[in-house]
């Protein structure tokens, strides 16, 4: 068995008394190698959890263990962080800027890939001249270059156009498809990451809500179309009545009964807003998806 | 770098068929079009994902499908292999069997059938011959 890039156990982040939790009593695996879309609405705790990953904060309560680690100067080197406002210096130049990069990183920085991902950025502009487009690019060169076990984007695709967006993905397809890196990108449109994502994590109110392989969280929900009647013993996670006729998604506990029900795949979008909804819905983690630890402890 | 790879792939999103099954069709659909012959080499994962932005597993599975039915192999450190072509031989030398359904669909015509009454005739019996076959 893969080890885990991420396991959470408890974890719990609040900025000050006053100001409530920012994510709560989280638990949950990442398994290495896996490329993860981090979903949820603006102020879910997304880019908490991600900073914690990256181990630039310090939780409040419970522990996160990154490839394997908890001491947070022994994670650092081999995690790279892209925070959602790209934060560059702005006096220096793009060659400064890698050149940097590379002496910060001696043991393990790849001044080929740096070199390629940087290739359409004017190497002596400074980069407070930079669009937003282009300094997500040159973030994601540091990042790429670094050559990190586990890598922790925060809506890295956000400022880019098409063109940029889909080839830079295709980069990031492509360094982990030959360096077996993870990769946790965090966004609030699916359809961004729908392609390139093979394991989802849903965050909503400060909590891990679904987890797991994209597949089988997809796999364990059904569509159901029908005669208004119960649905039980299956779990609903959201139903919707119109005359005579029930629409629900459930999570079925055993068979469907295909003579009563009509019943389909729902896609991952209709999944997520029924959860986002449903603020009550239970969640759901795969086995892949539980972290070890707490499954020791129970 | 070996040698470029014999095809590319495309990848339609709103297809609503799975992407790993859109590459293992369109691998299938190059080796009955003699687009693909044995001994080309697939494109690697790194160059598939590189052009398409897709996920490297997605590419994986649908090669490890292509070599589950015999297609391609993967040879360690080289990369993924086409073994053999597929049909291409029944379909466009095998009189009989053309013949048999010239001869079906002219009388199909003669019993008033048009066009698309006969295509969902055919489609509807190789719907139900073919049910339960994988990828059919």
């Amino acid at each position: 068995m893969t080890g885990a890039a991420i396991e959470a156990n408890g974890l719990g982040m609040t900025y000050g008394r006053k100001r409530g939790w920012a994510l709560r009593d989280c638990s949950f695996r990442l398994p290495a190698g896996r490329i993860c879309a981090l979903v949820g609405p603006n102020g879910a705790g997304k880019s908490t959890l991600l900073a914690l990953a990256a181990g630039l904060l310090r939780p409040t309560e419970g522990t996160v263990r990154v490839l394997g680690s908890t001491d947070r100067a022994e994670i650092r080197p081999r995690v790279a962080y892209v925070a959602q406002d790209k934060p560059l210096y702005p006096q220096l130049t793009v060659a400064d800027t890698l050149w940097a990069g590379r002496e910060l990183n001696p043991a393990t920085w790849d001044a080929d890939a740096a070199d390629r991902i940087a290739a359409p950025l004017p190497r002596d502009a400074k980069v407070r001249t930079l669009s937003g487009g282009q300094r997500t690019r040159l973030a994601l060169a540091l990042a790429l270059a670094k050559r990190p076990g586990l890598m922790l984007l925060d809506e890295p695709m956000a400022d880019l156009d098409p063109l940029a967006r889909h080839q830079l993905m295709g980069l990031l397809m492509a360094e982990a498809a030959e360096h077996s890196t993870t990769i946790v990108m965090s966004s609030h449109i699916l359809t961004e990451l729908e392609g390139a994502c093979d394991y989802l994590l849903l965050v909503d109110g400060g909590r891990v809500r679904l987890g797991g392989e994209s597949e089988d969280v997809v796999a364990a929900h059904a569509l159901v179309t029908g005669q208004v009647r119960d649905l039980a013993p299956h779990t609903v996670i959201e139903s919707r009545t119109t005359g005579r006729q029930l629409t629900a998604l459930i999570r079925p506990d055993g068979p469907v009964d295909a003579a009563a029900w009509d019943v389909a795949e729902p896609s991952l979008e209709e999944l997520l807003l029924a959860h986002l909804r449903s603020p009550d819905a239970p969640p759901l983690l795969t086995p892949s998806a539980h972290a070890r630890e707490a499954v020791a402890a129970a | 770098m070996a040698e470029s790879a014999a095809v590319e792939f495309r990848i339609d999103r709103r297809s609503g068929v799975a992407t790993y099954l859109q590459i293992v069709q369109q691998t299938k659909q190059a080796l009955r079009l003699g687009v693909l012959e044995p001994g080309d080499r697939l494109p690697t994962a790194r160059e598939v994902v590189e052009a398409t932005a897709i996920n490297p597993n997605t590419v994986l599975k649908a090669y490890r499908e292509l070599e589950r039915e015999g297609l391609v192999e993967a040879r360690r450190g080289l990369g993924t292999f086409v073994r053999r072509t597929l049909g291409s031989a029944a379909v466009t030398t095998d009189a009989p069997l053309r013949e048999e359904l010239v001869a079906w669909t002219l009388r199909a015509r003669a019993a008033g059938l048009d066009r698309d009454d006969v295509s969902a005739l055919f489609t509807a019996v190789l719907d139900s011959t073919f049910k339960g076959d994988p990828h059919t």
